[in-house]
């Protein structure tokens, strides 16, 4: 190992590297800052961000390894980077006024972002399950904090503390389900797994339990079932923007580990695991759908909508091949704006004392402010899945894909959670447009957040509109 | 010399007496204990699975573990203050106001 090749892998991860240190820096600039003017933290937060995407597109489109193959770029990781780096900003962008609200507006609010956000990229990157758990946990550990950042709120602590115990408990999990692969095939690099499976015999124990630990840990992560029951808790209590980023970015990353450890490494033993993820992507479909039926608060009520929405990126892991890696990922990058989007929209009815929660709050919001009802309406359409939205062409390429695969009876299955889930969404859209309004709207419209939610609408109405390139670019970033 | 087998029967009897405590202690204490539980049966099996392979990557992963796990153990007693200084009590089912 000479400089020249410790220079290359430098070069390679140039954006983790920018992500952290910069991360590391604003924690000492926010101690020369004055209270009251930590918008700086934001701006400068958002400049890294930015920086680091420039760093990632001077990447992208070409293969390249560091770090003795624990870290890889190609197109995939570059893809979900997109992601991420989206998710951030949108969060970055409706947190400002939030904080402020909450009077939680602290400098490491957005350090620990930042934080998380290179956990995530390490993630999009890693190639050896070392690399893939140190991301994970960098990424865990600052969103627990972040979770429980509203010190003085008991729900937010509550929320807190569930997470960082069942956080703690899957992580076991995980890490169990590692070393037992890592006993079976004498290494934690996913290619040289892939190679050692082929010498293993598909019936073997050990495999199927290790392969059902990996799940059940990585299930955890993006909040499928049985592993869900912590996601409803901890969206109500941590801060609205953490919940938008924690349903986005953790979510992103989370099914890009999870499409290539099972795609790549374990694609040779898909017919252990295959069965299960089919079983647990519909019990999910199921659990969130009809569970967020008898929702009253809003917050709880998309915690099971995303839910179900980790079901349907399941199912495009259950399809498998380039179809279904590339339908997951374009589910994955739709379904960022339009999450993002309607968080954001609940995220601006916080104002002053007005928490703006409850389903029952949005009565008559198109009577006083039909621009904004509109906006929520696209959001809620996409969810449900209702053309011409993005939403819809997120899961018509899953669709598409489990029917190519010939799994034409999950297709049918998830068409009709899809048809049970829009009656939610639709509930709260007669909410705002067929009843009247009981008392003003005040809302918190600051021009970050009106950026973030225009955004979020654009993205969503155009990649509804225009599907055809960002398909391509999902078909071409594929591993 | 003391067969591979028997480090991963001690791991697997490890992990699951870590599983069973956390979900049948109701002390948010104990609970963190039993989840360090469960965190080093899978250190004994990367460093008995290490030895056995005659590869150092094991003893990596689980001296990276053990990091990790440090500052996990430590943002999850910093929740833990926060919250004691709301309402002052250890027990799971007292500090449950969210349904679910």
């Amino acid at each position: 190992m000479d400089f020249e090749a410790l220079t290359r892998w430098f070069l390679t991860s140039i954006p983790e590297v920018i992500v952290i240190s910069a991360a590391c820096c604003l924690l000492m600039v926010d101690l020369f800052i004055k209270k009251g003017s930590r918008d700086v933290i934001a701006y400068l937060s958002l400049a890294t961000v930015i920086g680091a995407a420039a760093g990632t597109f001077a990447l992208a489109g070409s293969s390249q390894q560091a770090y003795s193959g624990m870290f890889v770029v190609d197109g995939f990781a570059t893809f979900f980077k997109m992601v991420v780096y989206l998710a951030t900003i949108l969060s970055i962008l409706l947190s400002m006024s939030f904080i402020k609200v909450e009077a939680i507006e602290q400098g490491e609010y957005y350090v620990l972002l930042l934080f998380a956000l290179g956990g995530m990229m390490i993630m999009a990157s890693g190639a050896d399950l070392l690399s893939i758990y140190l991301g994970l946990e960098l990424m865990a550990l600052s969103v627990y904090v972040l979770t429980g950042f509203m010190r003085r709120d008991r729900r937010s602590n509550e929320a807190a503390m569930k997470y960082v115990i069942l956080g703690a408990v899957s992580t076991g999990i995980l890490l169990y389900g590692i070393s037992l692969v890592y006993g079976l095939t004498g290494t934690t690099r996913l290619v040289d797994i892939a190679t050692a499976l082929s010498h293993i015999d598909g019936g073997d124990t050990a495999l199927v339990l290790a392969l059902v630990f990996l799940i059940s840990g990585f299930a955890f992560k993006v909040a499928a079932f049985p592993f869900h029951m912590w996601a409803p808790d901890v969206y109500e209590g941590a801060p609205t923007p953490i919940t938008a980023f924690m349903s986005v970015g953790p979510k992103a990353a989370g099914f890009a580990v999870i499409l290539r450890v099972f795609l790549d490494a374990f694609a040779g033993a898909s017919e252990i695991w295959i069965v299960v993820i089919a079983v647990i992507a519909v019990l999910t479909l199921a659990i969130g759908s009809l569970v967020a039926l008898v929702q009253t608060n809003i917050k709880r009520m998309l915690a099971y909508s995303s839910i179900a929405h980790a079901g349907y990126a399941l199912l495009g892991l259950v399809a498998g091949g380039e179809d279904g890696i590339a339908s997951v990922m374009l589910y994955v990058f739709i379904y960022a704006f339009m999450n993002m989007g309607i968080f954001g929209a609940v995220i601006v009815m916080r104002k002053g004392d007005f928490v703006g929660e409850n389903i029952a709050d949005y009565t008559g919001l198109s009577k006083v402010r039909p621009g904004f009802a509109l906006l929520m309406l696209i959001f809620l359409f996409s969810l449900a899945g209702i053309p011409p939205t993005a939403g819809f062409i997120a899961k018509f390429y899953i669709f598409v894909a489990l029917i190519q695969s010939g799994n034409v009876a999950l297709a049918v299955i998830a068409a009709l959670f899809s048809a049970i889930a829009a009656f939610f969404y639709i509930r709260v859209v007669m909410l705002m447009y067929m009843k009247e309004p009981t008392g003003g709207f005040d809302l918190n419209l600051t021009p970050a957040a009106r950026i973030a939610l225009g955004i979020c609408g654009a993205g969503t109405v155009l990649i509804g509109i225009f599907p055809s390139w960002f398909l391509d670019m999902a078909q071409i970033s594929v591993f | 010399m003391i067969p591979l087998s028997w480090y991963v029967i001690l791991g697997a009897v490890l992990f699951m007496i870590g599983l069973s405590g956390v979900f049948l202690r109701r002390n948010i204490l104990v609970i963190l204990m039993s989840v360090e539980l469960m965190l080093n049966s899978a250190n004994i099996n990367f460093v008995a699975f290490s030895h056995f392979f005659q590869d150092l990557r094991g003893q990596v992963f689980a001296i990276f573990v053990i990091t990790v796990t440090a500052a996990e153990v430590a943002v999850a007693l910093g929740i833990l203050v926060a919250l004691m200084r709301n309402k002052r009590t250890l027990k799971v089912d007292e500090i449950t106001i969210m349904k679910g």
